[in-house]
């Protein structure tokens, strides 16, 4: 457990220190967001339909702005050999990099949400939904991403392969994080969505690490 | 002495070992033996597998033929085991340019799951002493070095693996190495490294990889 919160404390010093990736990503993810009023102008009915649909591309976009950073430079520099030989499950160690990608880069989209939502003229009524989707989805988004990442390792311009592979994963997330909202608009409770994305968690909380930590292995040998 | 229960000094043998990097056989039907407190040292031209093969002993990836034993068992039987009885320092050092020293030394700690290791004496081991809050970035290269071999000194593990330890180390940092190993050795420690250059690691078994390069036919694939 404690090697656990060591990866996880470590990256978040790193983040913190090089001030990169996190705030690069809720950067990205309110001016990708402004962006949508100057494009479809700026009339209240129409941004408020498109809104929820706008705020979870967008985040979902920001979710794979530093995907590539989640393992390429502990690859390069040797870490990753070091996490490897540590008695943590190498499982155990990727759910750690996806708790902390989450902190850096979920968890702040996830704050600047309400603010932006004012701005798109979100309907107030649906915006506990699109939280509560987003605190669901964006975890999905990050371990669905670990795989990605994973794979990906040692690629020439790992990046752009990584978005490609796991941007029609994501898909899903992307239609129930949606409904949950709308559902809120027309005064339904979009309880369905939610446990849809709960479900999602559920599976990819396992699921996901398995296949990264493969991925790892292999980029090992 | 330094050992517990779980972790005792043992024999190391290699049997019919044979490696394949990038669909290239680099040596085949290799096989030793190494004692406790004994050294092995890999010698042989560059691309003769001497890191493959330092990397096969670590458990990064198996051979393709033959098997390593630890105490006459096969390490594939208890990877787990295996890696927490040795130590591994790679080409790469580990380092992040914007930790510090200390901070990158109790990451390496915490992530090897040890409560308590004295930080402070690994780094004097390695005359880092006076370093320990200096920001990685400021290292030179040999200082980099040194503090990966710092792990070393971190906490005990019977089989050490060093693979060119000595690149970029003063005549100070390879006497502090040497005492290192020497240490090492008589309390019943076994080393395999590969290097150039001989770091005064007496009566040393030498293992030639040249000996071992495999046949000049075309692989099958």
């Amino acid at each position: 457990m404690s090697a656990f919160l060591a990866i996880v404390r470590r990256d978040l010093r790193l983040a913190f220190r090089q001030g990169g990736d996190g705030a690069f990503a809720v950067m990205f993810f309110v001016l990708a967001a402004i962006l949508f009023p100057f494009g479809i102008g700026p009339e209240p009915e129409l941004l408020a339909r498109v809104a929820p649909g706008i705020l979870w591309v967008v985040a979902l976009l920001a979710a794979i702005l530093a995907l590539d950073r989640m393992f390429q430079p502990d690859w390069e520099d040797g870490t990753l050999e070091l996490i490897r030989l540590s008695p943590l499950p190498l499982e155990l160690a990727v759910v750690a990099k996806c708790l902390a990608h989450w902190l850096v880069t979920g968890l702040p989209v996830l704050l600047a949400t309400p603010v932006v939502a004012l701005m798109l003229r979100l309907d107030p009524a649906s915006l506990p939904m699109l939280l509560l989707g987003m605190a669901l989805g964006t975890p999905v988004l990050s371990l669905f991403g670990s795989v990605g990442a994973a794979l990906t390792l040692g690629a020439r311009r790992g990046g752009v392969l990584v978005s490609l592979l796991v941007l029609p994963l994501e898909v899903p997330v992307l239609i129930f994080g949606v409904g949950a909202a709308d559902a809120a608009v027309g005064h339904e409770v979009g309880r369905a969505q939610l446990l849809i994305l709960g479900a999602m968690l559920a599976a990819a909380l396992p699921l996901c690490p398995l296949a990264a930590a493969a991925g790892l292995r292999q980029a090992l040998e | 002495m330094p050992w517990t229960d779980a972790n005792l000094p043992g024999t190391l043998d290699g049997a019919g070992l044979a490696a394949v990097r990038g669909g290239r056989a680099v040596f085949a039907g290799l096989g030793f033996a190494l004692a406790p407190g004994g050294a092995l040292l890999l010698t042989g031209p560059n691309g003769s597998g001497k890191s493959t093969l330092l990397r096969l002993i670590a458990g990064f990836g198996h051979p393709v033929a033959g098997q390593i034993a630890w105490n006459g068992g096969a390490i594939a039987d208890d990877m787990e085991a295996h890696r927490a009885r040795l130590h591994y320092v790679g080409h790469q050092d580990g380092l992040k340019p914007a930790l510090t020293v200390g901070e990158t030394v109790r990451f390496w700690r915490a992530l090897a799951g040890r409560d308590r290791a004295d930080e402070a004496a690994a780094l004097a081991a390695v005359g880092l002493a006076a370093l320990a809050e200096l920001p990685c970035r400021f290292l030179s290269a040999g200082q980099r070095r040194r503090v990966a071999l710092a792990r070393l000194a971190l906490w005990p593990a019977p089989l050490w693996l060093l693979d060119e330890p000595t690149v970029g180390l003063d005549a100070a940092a390879l006497a502090l190495l040497e005492a290192l190993c020497r240490r090492h050795r008589a309390e019943g420690g076994s080393i395999v490294a590969a290097s150039h250059q001989a770091f005064g690691l007496d009566d040393t078994a030498t293992l030639s990889l040249g000996d071992f390069a495999p046949a000049p036919v075309a692989a099958g694939w």
